[in-house]
């Protein structure tokens, strides 16, 4: 009897530090990564493009006018509130078409605010990047940006961001599709 | 025969006990008073509603306890984004009138420890106020009181709901205070360099339906030359 006492005993035990080994040594969280599809820069620094194919990947669109909304349904706030501002939310792509995250553009010529064109462009796995774009696209149909701040693994960069959209259509679209193109470098000095 | 069922009683039991361990631990409490309550800088208090459906948008997988609003809106099922939501909601002041809009992308973290009370989520606000500007928030939540006080007592509750006052600051970084990252992106916020907190309050919460009264805010530190600037703006 004392022997089978002693053998619950050591259950007991096993069973604690088995579930604690558990909970300590297994990740509670493990996220999808897509390879990453970068090219070296020549000076340096890497560029990697993202696509957002139009229109499957909108998931919001929130202009001034609620009939022409996206979802259906939307209740989106009036010119009252937000004035002309554009809102629109896509699904991400990498330039494999891969799904790799979402993304925010935001746009408005309020003289009121100043007039702003910007993405938050949010990557679960690897973190955002926050850029803010040129109002006038340049002559070879990019509209040129910079990123403004970055999150996680895009925190100690700087560099560039560019934003095309392009009317070919191709599989996956049948309105063309915005290119997002990140030219970014690690500051220098930075150890990374 | 006897002594294997006692080991795998004694086995489960360990178990059980450990869980119990990690679910009461009261070291790993969270503050119910933000960072910034004793800040002298001006602030910013923007409150929204944390239930999907009286917000303007949220989705995600549809696997979650809370639909994704609108109904016909578009899911998040590729692997890439399955654990990430997306909010879209109209954010009040004080005083409780629409000052402007937020989109708020969460995922979930890697650096989730549960051993450590963290259940982690990397998230960013993109907001926009008409007349003061637009910013970005980054930062990281801890939702670990939320599951304990909230979500797990609504599921063990046999009629699968939670009533109660639940009053916690989700953000627990990047900043060393416990405090988020804001950068400003245009308008009187163009150079903005602060941190901001979010705190989450719940009355009412459904294991079936999701949150049922529950309301946010974002408290945003704006430093006196901003301040200034949007006073001679008015």
């Amino acid at each position: 009897m004392r022997r089978l006492f002693r053998t619950f005993i050591f259950g007991i035990i096993l069973g604690v530090i088995g579930a604690g080994a558990l909970v300590y040594f297994r990740p509670a969280v493990d996220l999808h990564r897509e390879r990453s599809l970068i090219a070296v820069q020549p000076n340096g620094g890497n560029i990697e493009r993202f696509r957002i194919n139009l229109p499957s990947d909108r998931i919001l669109v929130g202009l001034p006018g609620v009939d022409n909304s996206i979802p259906a349904a939307l209740e989106w706030p009036g010119e009252g509130l937000l004035g002309d501002m554009q809102a629109e939310i896509f699904i991400v792509h990498d330039d494999d078409n891969a799904v790799v995250g979402v993304a925010s553009r935001l746009a408005s010529s309020s003289e009121e605010t100043g007039p702003f064109i910007e993405w938050a462009v949010h990557l679960p796995a690897r973190g955002t990047i926050y850029a803010q774009m040129e109002l006038i696209p340049a002559a070879d149909g990019f509209r040129n940006g910079v990123l403004r701040s970055g999150t996680r693994e895009f925190q100690s960069l700087v560099g560039n961001v560019r934003e095309q959209f392009v009317s070919e259509v191709e599989e996956g679209d049948s309105q063309g599709r915005i290119v997002l193109e990140a030219a970014l470098v690690g500051l220098l000095g930075d150890e990374e | 025969m006897k002594y294997v069922v006692s080991l795998v009683i004694g086995i489960v039991i360990g178990a059980v006990l450990f869980v119990l361990g990690l679910y009461y631990n009261p070291f790993t409490s969270q503050a119910a008073v933000s960072p910034l309550a004793v800040t002298t800088e001006q602030v910013i208090d923007l409150s929204f509603s944390a239930v999907p459906q009286e917000n303007i948008l949220y989705t995600d997988d549809g696997e979650s306890t809370a639909s994704p609003y609108p109904d016909r809106v578009a899911k998040l099922l590729e692997p890439a984004v399955a654990d990430t939501r997306v909010w879209v909601t109209e954010l009040q002041d004080g005083r409780g009138d629409a000052t402007g809009i937020g989109i708020k992308f969460s995922s979930e973290s890697e650096q989730t420890r549960l051993f450590k009370g963290e259940a982690l989520t990397n998230s960013v606000w993109h907001v926009y106020l008409p007349g003061q500007g637009t910013l970005l928030i980054d930062q990281t939540e801890n939702n670990w009181s939320y599951f304990r006080e909230v979500v797990i007592p609504a599921r063990i509750n046999s009629g699968k709901n939670w009533r109660g006052a639940f009053h916690g600051v989700m953000t627990n970084g990047p900043g060393a205070l416990g405090t988020a990252r804001v950068t400003g992106g245009s308008g009187l916020f163009a150079d903005l360099e602060s941190e901001s907190v979010e705190s989450l309050t719940a009355r009412g919460y459904s294991a079936i339906l999701g949150p049922v009264s529950m309301n946010g805010s974002l408290t945003i530190v704006v430093p006196e030359a901003v301040s200034e600037g949007e006073a001679e703006e008015e």
